[in-house]
């Protein structure tokens, strides 16, 4: 499983990119996580789906590095990932954005966007509190970027209004906005499209695959509209009370009896 | 090179690189700012293209199809395609595929220069039927990576290839093979009625009118103007290539549609068109702030804006003004005017111009109390725009003007305005009949308006469309678009369609305007689901009800028209629209269409039904169809006493 291929549609899928071998979490004598096991290759769109309550927050959780697994291994380009601090994950190369917005309100959209630049900055806080030299030129370069990222998404209008005045669709926007602003190797969605209209999800999956597509943004998306994730992903890992119990294409995953059971439901014994 | 040689448009561009080529010719906000072109740089775009354009096989004569929003690449696409004797046939990029398909079959482009994905996929769509069609340049890239590139370049690419090329000389020999009788552009009428139809443009039209206007208006180097209007339409020609080209200023193309008002403000045109719903919209924004504004405020802005409304226009036009009402216009200048005005972004116009539909007489003098010179023009395609124009101090909502420059008027026996000038067009493209009963042999065209010219002040007054003015059953005259005018002026109404025509008495749908009355709606905690629902709301139902019976008072005054007064009318339960086809492009009513889609609901207002179930078909923006269903009330109106006539 490690050879590139290439998609029905064109695009060139590389090798394994994020490994989670084993993972088990638990909270207290709670088991959210049981002994799951998949990778993530680069370039593709691999979506997490799976009932309320099956685990798939926390399995982002676990792959953001904001919870530490009781067992198991995470695997990142080639190494095991040691216990580290979210921070440290973010600059491996690893952005996110958040089931319930996490904006700051307050700041306008541009200055949001830059908060996601903060890993490319090196210039201490004096030189920046002076603006002179490097904190300059750095700061321009850094505009530049936000400014392509804004234009990507097309949210030039909304450049300098407060987030908190924004609409909930406009504001998922500026979240992905800040996630891209990172340039990441991996970028983790949770569930991009929860509470949009039909047409604000067409947006969004728009964005989702020219991200992947202009970018070679590697994608995981936590989504619970299956037409969405089946359209998406190229490949759906399927959890359920906090096992795996299906793994692969959405075609797959679709014709898989224990995800049909698992989504209309079965007797409990 | 002298004026008399000045016969094509890419000889004016190279008198402006020789007059003043280090002043900026193009303006474009991208990523953040405004990027700035000189006429030098722009020439070079424009020369590399060019060549590009020869190097992928286009040869004199050919159509070239330009569709996107308005971005300075565009714009040189065009004097591009004339560089190399091709004609530029720029089309509205929000329409339908079909549509495209309709225009683009008909021209026989066989190089499209488009400006994305979007208009790719449109083109992808229909290129089955298009045998002419050869080749697709695209200005931005995004998404198209893994697209076919067998018979699609971008843009950067051809201009590439063309600077390799050094075709320089063969590009002159090209454009001085062009003379001024040739055609320099042809543009797709909005289509009121049938198909669009193309018209054929000279470089004398183009030119000829450019020139007379400029000089009408005074326009020179420096002005500022902002090319935010569609391309495909004749007055963004004009105004963005013609005078620009002319007089040599600087065109500023928006970062995109929706940041055109943040733009409009850093810009601040000195030369600024807008169509009277422009004003209308920004007027009412003005208004719902002001309602939400603090007392203190709200009472600055009411007391200064009666000064406005009582000395404003005067001072405009320079007619004497006492003394004290000077010093309070002052005041509200620096307190109000002022302030509005850069928010606005309209404090550096000099010239301002509407046309296309009439204005209602408030919205127009709210703005030229403002000290804003607002002025109204008459004009369409087929006369490269101008027709009639207001001169600076004759300025009046209920007339056009006076005839531009060279422009003769006749006025036939059933009303119909006829002209003849230098920018007569040519021809129909592809359609001689139509020419033939448009444009007779003496070069007369009708206009199709139906107005009268004004004694004493000689300017032209325009009733309503000529085929549109009909009989009722009675015999009396039926004019339903001077009815409408009435009804839009209202700030919660968007739109009107009045029938009437061979009928007893007169019947109207209504559009509510979403932003008056949604805004009203939020203040008066009224809660509501969608358009439809906010449409047929009781309160609502009665606001229009009372503006309906308003109208009817006015309408009643007039001997001539008293018979138009609206006897029932309903609110429509969805916005008319282009997409299904209710309106044109340039969002002029298409009435046949509305009588025979409604002609349901039509049948309910001319019967004694208090209220009628419908379904309709609506097409979104993607072409996807779907069906809506409604309940709609039918309300009488008040019908006033007519004055008889002394």
């Amino acid at each position: 499983m490690t050879d590139s291929y290439i998609t029905p549609d064109g695009r060139t899928i590389g090798g394994v990119l994020m490994d989670m071998r084993g993972i088990t979490l638990r909270f207290g004598g709670v088991e959210a996580i049981k002994n799951i096991s998949f990778d993530i290759r680069e370039g593709e769109i691999r979506a997490i789906i799976g009932p309320n309550g099956a685990g798939k927050s926390s399995m982002l959780n676990v792959i953001s590095g904001f919870y530490h697994p009781q067992d198991g291994e995470v695997w990142f380009r080639g190494a095991k990932r040691p216990s580290m601090r979210p921070y440290d994950v973010a600059r491996q190369g690893i952005a996110r954005t958040f089931q319930n917005i996490a904006l700051f309100e307050g700041m306008s959209v541009l200055d949001n966007i830059m908060c996601g630049r903060l890993t490319h900055m090196k210039t201490g806080i004096f030189s920046q509190a002076i603006w002179h030299g490097a904190a300059q030129r750095e700061e321009v370069e850094n505009r530049e970027a936000v400014e392509r990222i804004i234009d990507f998404l097309e949210i030039q209008a909304i450049r300098k209004t407060p987030v908190g005045r924004l609409p909930y669709g406009l504001k998922k926007r500026v979240e992905l906005a800040r996630a891209l602003a990172a340039e990441p190797k991996l970028l983790l969605l949770d569930e991009p499209m929860a509470g949009m209209n039909v047409e604000e999800k067409e947006d969004m999956s728009r964005f989702i695959l020219d991200v992947n597509d202009e970018f070679g943004t590697t994608i995981a998306l936590i989504e619970h509209d299956m037409g969405v994730v089946m359209d998406l992903s190229d490949r759906v890992v399927v959890m359920d009370y906090g096992r795996k119990i299906g793994d692969g294409t959405p075609d797959e995953v679709r014709g898989n009896q224990e995800v049909i059971d698992a989504y209309l439901g079965v007797a409990h014994d | 090179m002298t004026a008399d040689q000045l016969h094509s448009i890419p000889a004016l561009l190279a008198r402006n690189v020789a007059s003043f080529g280090d002043k900026p010719a193009y303006r474009e906000k991208e990523f953040g700012i405004w990027q700035s072109w000189t006429w030098t740089q722009a020439a070079a775009e424009i020369d590399a293209l060019a060549a590009g354009l020869l190097t992928l096989g286009a040869v004199p004569d050919d159509h070239i199809a330009i569709v996107g929003r308005n971005r300075p690449a565009l714009y040189w696409a065009m004097v591009a395609a004339q560089r190399i004797g091709c004609v530029p046939v720029p089309m509205y990029s929000d329409a339908a595929a079909e549509e495209m398909a309709y225009a683009l079959d008909h021209c026989g482009a066989r190089f499209a220069v488009v400006s994305d994905q979007e208009q790719v996929d449109k083109i992808a769509d229909i290129r089955e039927g298009l045998t002419e069609l050869e080749h697709i340049i695209y200005l931005d890239g995004r998404g198209l990576r893994k697209y076919d590139h067998g018979a699609m370049t971008s843009y950067g690419d051809v201009q590439a290839a063309g600077r390799v090329a050094e075709l320089s000389a063969r590009l002159d020999e090209l454009s001085a093979a062009r003379g001024y009788d040739d055609t320099c552009v042809m543009l797709y009428t909005s289509g009121t009625t049938g198909r669009p139809k193309g018209v054929v443009l000279s470089n004398r039209n183009v030119i000829e009118t450019s020139k007379n206007s400029s000089d009408f208006d005074g326009l020179r180097v420096g002005e500022e103007v902002l090319a935010y209007l569609p391309m495909a339409w004749v007055g963004d020609f004009i105004f963005s290539i013609g005078q620009s080209m002319w007089t040599g200023f600087c065109v500023n193309c928006p970062e995109s549609e929706a940041t055109m008002m943040t733009d409009l403000r850093e810009i601040g045109p000195t030369y600024y068109f807008a169509p009277p719903r422009v004003f209308e919209t920004q007027l009412t924004q003005v208004m719902i702030r002001m309602e939400d504004a603090g007392r203190v405020k709200k009472w600055l802005f009411d007391h200064f804006m009666a000064v406005a409304h009582r000395v404003g226009p005067d001072l405009l036009d320079g007619k004497p003004v006492g003394g004290l009402d000077r010093l309070r216009y002052a005041l509200g200048n620096l307190f109000v005017f002022g302030p509005l005005k850069n928010t606005l972004g309209l404090s550096r116009v000099r010239v301002g111009y509407t046309a296309g539909e009439a204005i209602g007489p408030e919205i127009f003098d709210f703005y030229r109390s403002l000290g804003i010179n607002l002025k109204q023009l008459y004009g369409q395609t087929e006369a490269t725009v101008f027709i009639t124009q207001q001169p600076d101090g004759e300025v009046r909502s209920d007339t056009v003007g006076v005839p531009s420059p060279g422009v003769e008027l006749k006025i036939a026996e059933n009303g119909e305005v006829f002209y003849r000038s230098p920018g007569t067009f040519m021809s129909y493209y592809k359609n001689p009949e139509s020419t033939a009963s448009t444009k007779d042999a003496e070069g007369w065209v009708a206009t199709g308006d139906a107005g009268f010219i004004e004694e004493g002040s000689g300017h032209l007054r325009i009733i309503d469309r000529a085929k549109d003015v009909g009989q009722m059953a009675d015999g009396r005259l039926f004019a339903p678009k001077y009815v409408e005018n009435k009804l839009k002026f209202y700030p919660n109404i968007l739109e009107a369609v009045v029938f009437g025509a061979g009928r007893e008495y007169c019947t109207a749908f209504i559009n509510i305007d979403l932003t008056a009355v949604g805004n009203w709606a939020e203040r008066n905690n009224i809660a509501y689901s969608s358009y439809q629902e906010l449409s047929q709301h009781p309160q609502v139902l009665g606001q229009i009800e009372a503006h309906v019976s308003e109208v009817n008072i006015s309408v009643a005054s007039d001997p001539m028209l008293a018979g138009c007064q609206i006897h029932r009318f309903l609110v429509l339960h969805k916005e008319l629209d282009a997409d299904d086809g209710e309106m044109t492009r340039t969002r002029k009513v298409r009435r046949a269409v509305i009588a025979d889609k409604f002609s349901d609901l039509i049948g309910a207002l001319y019967s004694d039904a208090t209220d009628v179930y419908t379904e309709t078909e609506v097409t979104y923006e993607d072409g996807r169809k779907g069906q809506i269903t409604a309940t709609l009330d039918l309300r009488d109106a008040v019908v006033a006493a007519e004055q008889v006539a002394a």
